[in-house]
């Protein structure tokens, strides 16, 4: 096979299945859920786990419902899932218009929501998604369960406060009121691939003025966050190109850019202005 | 020499492929389809390092672990040659080609250092990650332009000094009124076809026959190669192609892993198979197109361009591979393309070795290349001398006057002859098609809009069908059948199409009942395979002239049969018929057969069969020609390029398929917007490659690449062939880097802008931020 050898193991319940991490995460045990981004980096042997616990048979981690208010996704949800809206409110719209920028078609119908979430790719679209609304995690180990707020959950470059030993077993996001704005941006070489850059909105308009913004950037630095100089600089004003730009440009000063071969810190800075721009101006 | 078209029922159609039902029904025979009982499989250890001395390979580990059968480094295989080139031995070239297991040195990340032989490909993987290697590092050259450094003791890393040129230069120079000078960076990228490469060894010791199964493009060259490298007879080596995912130059050359799987069949007794995966490839598999170019013209006042002087140098990676110094000296000698430059040209080459995956021939090579910067000069000649970029290239273009025009320059070792065409008709043709002025003006519009939107265009003259010759037998079974024996390649161009199309035509066949063979090098002896564009201008040439000799002799034993004059017959659709009888006798292809069976009472003196062989000649290329044209929109604040619209115009002589014409330019404009835009092999300091994946190799998806609009002409076909075939592969991708390159300079409106491509979203945001400040 391409990847290094690995024990493998199919478990049906989530006690089962945590109970199994639990015994194999020290001994550099994985969980296995869509394999989107696992399984190619096992087959450059770059990722060689010695145990991949498998989730994709496990009951209860299917849901994906709204209750109290909240969207609880489950680890087995797929992108694809989200094609069609989830929610009638802002809320679906907007998972629907970003799932779109996820990789392509044949990786939304196997990667999962929870996945991206637990493998915290900076470029991610459904972390940056995560970041602006505050979303809740909630992990399970033998320990017992706990929830997790996303400004707490995402701590680097794939690196999260997931303990090895803790499944992800749903991620809850807030629904938003019906007349709740929305827009998303994103700038990458190509369709599907990863971001340099992107920007998630969200604001209500009252009287006339932005109040309770939310502007999260993703892509630019080691993990998504929202930028509260950038909510700041909104507060109150009315929507337009001049405090867009203002609000865009107090995100870019407050972002610490993640640099790499491809893209330096100045133009990740430069593109993350520009989402932002894009993003508010859509929501308008 | 042409034929007056006689109502063609065939050629000029656009049919349904031949060869589509078992693709697109999954029966399709590509290369890891193919497995042998008993077949070890082989895994290459591949260098970590760009540079550095082997101190010792460690390979018990691996040997011991259970499966394996063998595990070969260089010494193994001592007596066994460094690949050789395609076209002969080449003295002065033999040091720099590539062992098959890297001796003594690692010259780029990626070298084979060694193979394991084991009973399943899972254990190979294994086995392989379980050899080491001990190597100590030397500094990597990493470019072409830098200081060439030692290859090996005596040897420098120029492999070669390539010149072409005619004519006084310096004096052209001194006289001249305006020196325009251009520094020009094209980056290194390649054909990566979506199939990697995949190759089966066998040794058939009942026949003496060693086989090599899956390689496509030139299997007959691939079969006198490994005779001549293992020291065989050349009728003692069979090779067969196989179906084929993508192949642009790059696969289905020889490389170490096919002589392995030979070498390994041989010596294991057991069938070897390789199958590459994908970082391999990107690491392994020719590179190609990386050139620095330092150009200068010496132009008159009405910008006609006098002479042109261009130092070259050239990035090969690590070694000489098969084709030598083909792509370089093609620069040298195709970088004028239509321009007359009448005083004087020169264009030296450094032939330069660096730590990098070797390169070699990609699609258009040397074209691509030299299509960007002369079309870049022309522009910025336009610029400084303030003339119209258009009118400047009507200026210099070889006129319908001239032709045909020789130039004292050569490609693929002729002299270049454009063989015939109306380069300034054409052009009028796309202006027209365009409506110039009225895109212009919507441009400018939307310009002062401030949109960032420009269009640009490059001309281009190809060339395709390169000679000598080629021959094709064709043979009818009694069944009415027709089988057309060739030693093409099918790279998935639709060569048994083409091949069908013109055999049916010619002979008054059924096209549904061709049978095209091509790539088995026991089926005939002799064959060019599918490279150059070459496949419609020789082989269907060849097929003609098969079929004119079977038609003729199904004629001859016709009018016997039907007791009636040979000049009253015809054949339609496989029936022999009577020409002013509609309705009357007839007698089938397959009636004849039977009738000169070697068995036959009829045969009289005739040779047995319905069969015949044709040969074509040529002593020259022909060289179609055309115009890209590109409109793009970039987007200021990140730097990105859309491209909005995409035209070319090509005059192809003679579509023998239209439909697959405009796919060969769809597909090859495709990878052109990929070199122009997003795809580079790009190496950190230490010269570890970068792209080693398709998240860092970035290919153009369908959403980035815009539907082209297709301009296909037939107003010159060819004098040099009796269809008139003048070759389609290569244009679809000579042109883009030229055309975006001036698209971009327009639509940011800073002349010159570009200066290497790929153009990327970070390098152009830097282009416009700079010219704010």
């Amino acid at each position: 096979m391409k990847p290094a050898p690995f024990s493998y193991y199919a478990p049906k319940t989530i006690e089962e299945a945590v109970s199994l991490l639990a015994r194999v995460a020290p001994d550099d045990g994985r969980v296995l859920a869509g394999g989107q981004s696992l399984v190619p980096t096992m087959a450059f042997r770059l990722a060689r786990p010695r145990h991949l616990v498998d989730i994709n048979g496990v009951s209860g981690l299917d849901r994906l419902e709204t209750a109290d208010g909240r969207l609880c996704i489950g680890a087995r949800v797929r992108h694809a899932a989200f094609e069609r809206p989830v929610d009638p409110g802002p809320l679906g719209a907007l998972l629907s218009q970003v799932v779109r920028h996820i990789a392509h078609h044949p990786i939304r119908t196997r990667g999962t929501f929870c996945g991206s979430i637990a493998h915290a790719d900076p470029a991610s679209e459904w972390c940056a998604v995560a970041a602006a609304l505050d979303a809740e995690m909630v992990a399970r180990s033998t320990r017992g369960e706990r929830a997790i707020t996303a400004h707490d959950f995402f701590k680097g470059i794939m690196t999260t406060a997931l303990a090895e030993d803790e499944l992800l077993i749903e991620v809850r996001l807030p629904t938003l009121r019906a007349g709740v704005r929305t827009g998303f941006a994103e700038f990458n070489r190509r369709a599907g691939d990863f971001a340099v850059a992107m920007a998630v909105v969200v604001y209500r308009l009252q009287d006339g003025a932005i109040a309770d913004a939310r502007i999260a950037v993703g892509g630019a630095e080691a993990a998504p966050r929202r930028i509260e100089q950038a909510e700041y600089a909104l507060k109150g004003r009315a929507p337009s190109a001049e405090a867009f730009a203002v609000a865009a440009e107090a995100a870019s000063r407050a972002l610490d850019p993640i640099e790499d071969q491809q893209n330096t810190a100045a133009y990740r800075r430069d593109v993350a202005r520009a989402m932002v721009i894009r993003a508010l101006s859509e929501a308008a | 020499m042409n034929e007056t078209s006689r109502g063609s029922k065939w050629i000029g159609q656009s049919v349904e492929r031949l060869e589509d039902p078992p693709l697109v029904t999954g029966r399709g025979r590509f290369a890891a389809d193919i497995n042998f009982p008993r077949q070890l499989h082989m895994r290459m250890v591949r260098s970590n390092h760009a540079h550095g001395k082997i101190i010792s390979v460690d390979a018990s580990a691996a040997r011991a672990l259970p499966g394996v059968v063998a595990v070969w480094t260089a010494q193994d295989i001592a007596d066994v040659p460094p690949v050789d080139f395609r076209e002969g031995p080449i003295e002065k070239l033999a040091p720099y080609r590539q062992p098959v297991l890297a001796t003594g040195t690692v010259r780029y990340v990626g070298d084979p250092v060694a193979a394991v032989f084991a009973e399943d490909p899972y254990v190979a993987e294994d086995a392989a990650d379980l050899v080491t290697m001990e190597i100590e590092e030397l500094p990597p050259l990493l470019d072409a332009r830098h200081a060439p450094g030692e290859f090996s003791p005596g040897r420098n890393t120029e492999a070669d000094l390539l010149r072409q040129g005619y004519g006084d230069v310096e004096a052209a120079f001194r006289d001249a009124p305006h020196i325009v000078e251009l520094e020009l960076t094209c980056g290194r990228h390649s054909g990566v076809p979506l199939e990697t490469r995949g190759a089966l060894g066998r040794y058939d010791a009942s026949r003496d026959v060693l086989e090599l199964h899956g390689a496509a493009k030139v299997p007959h060259r691939n079969k006198e190669l490994i005779a001549r490298m293992l020291k065989r007879p050349p009728s003692s080596v069979a090779v067969y192609e196989s179906h084929v995912g993508g192949g642009f130059g790059i696969r289905g050359e020889l490389y170490p892993e096919d002589v392995l799987v030979c070498v390994g069949a041989l010596r294991l007794g057991r069938p070897v198979k390789w199958i590459e995966d994908r970082r391999e490839h990107l690491i392994a598999a020719n590179h190609s197109r990386n050139q620095h170019h330092k150009i200068r013209a010496a132009v008159a006042n009405d910008g006609e361009i006098l002479a042109i002087d261009d130092v070259i140098h050239h990035d090969n990676g690590a070694y000489v591979r098969t084709h030598a110094t083909r792509v370089a000296m093609m620069t040298c000698g195709v970088l004028p393309g239509p321009y007359r430059v009448p005083q004087a040209y020169r264009a030296i080459c450094h032939f330069r070795l660096t730590n990098k995956t070797p390169a070699a021939t990609y699609r258009a090579p040397g074209r691509y290349e030299t299509t960007f910067v002369r079309e870049r000069l022309v522009d910025a000649i336009a610029h400084q001398l303030k003339l119209d970029p258009i009118e400047v290239r009507r200026r210099n273009a070889v006129t319908v006057k001239e032709m045909p025009f020789k130039r004292p320059l050569e490609a693929l070792g002729e002299e270049i002859h454009f063989d015939s065409g109306d380069y300034h008709a054409l052009l009028d043709k796309l202006m027209d098609y365009v409506k110039w002025d009225e895109l212009n003006a919507s441009l400018a519009q939307r310009r002062a809009n401030g949109e960032m939107v420009g269009v640009g265009l490059a001309m281009f003259v190809e060339k395709a069908g390169l000679g000598p010759a080629d021959g094709v037998r064709i043979q009818v079974d009694t069944s009415g059948f027709v089988e057309v024996i060739t030693g093409g390649a099918s790279l998935g161009q639709g060569f048994e199409t083409v091949m069908g199309q013109v055999a049916a035509e010619t002979l008054g066949a059924d096209y549904n009942k061709m049978r095209v063979v091509h790539g088995q090098t026991d089926r005939i002896e002799y064959g060019i395979g599918a490279h150059a564009s070459r496949a419609t201008v020789m082989t269907a040439s060849a097929t003609r002239e098969a079929a004119l000799k079977v038609r003729a002799k199904a004629l001859d034993m016709a009018a016997e049969l039907m007791q009636a004059p040979i000049d009253t017959l015809d054949i339609v659709n496989g029936e022999v018929v009577c020409r002013d009888r509609p309705g009357g006798p007839s007698i089938s292809l397959g009636q004849i057969a039977a009738k000169l069976s070697n068995t036959s009472k009829a045969l009289g003196g005739r040779e047995p069969g319905l069969s015949g062989e044709g040969w074509f000649f040529t002593e020259h290329q022909v060289y179609p020609y055309g115009d890209h044209m590109a409109v793009v929109k970039v987007d200021p604040a990140t730097g990105g390029v859309k491209v909005e619209r995409y035209i070319i115009a090509y005059d192809i002589g003679r579509a023998i398929n239209p439909m697959l014409v405009k796919g060969q330019i769809s597909g090859g404009f495709a990878q052109g917007l990929g070199g122009a835009l997003l795809e580079e092999f790009t190496y950190n300091e230490r010269g570890d490659p970068l792209a080693t994946t398709f998240a860092d190799y970035l290919l153009p998806t369908v959403r980035e690449t815009p539907d082209v609009e297709i301009l296909l002409t037939e107003d010159y076909p060819s004098p040099l062939n009796p269809l008139g075939i003048k070759g389609a592969g290569e244009s679809g991708v000579n042109g883009v880097g030229g055309a975006i390159a001036g698209a971009i300079d327009n639509a940011i409106g800073i002349p010159g802008a570009v200066t290497e491509l790929p153009v990327t979203p970070q390098k152009l945001k830097a282009i416009i931020d700079a010219n704010k400040r």
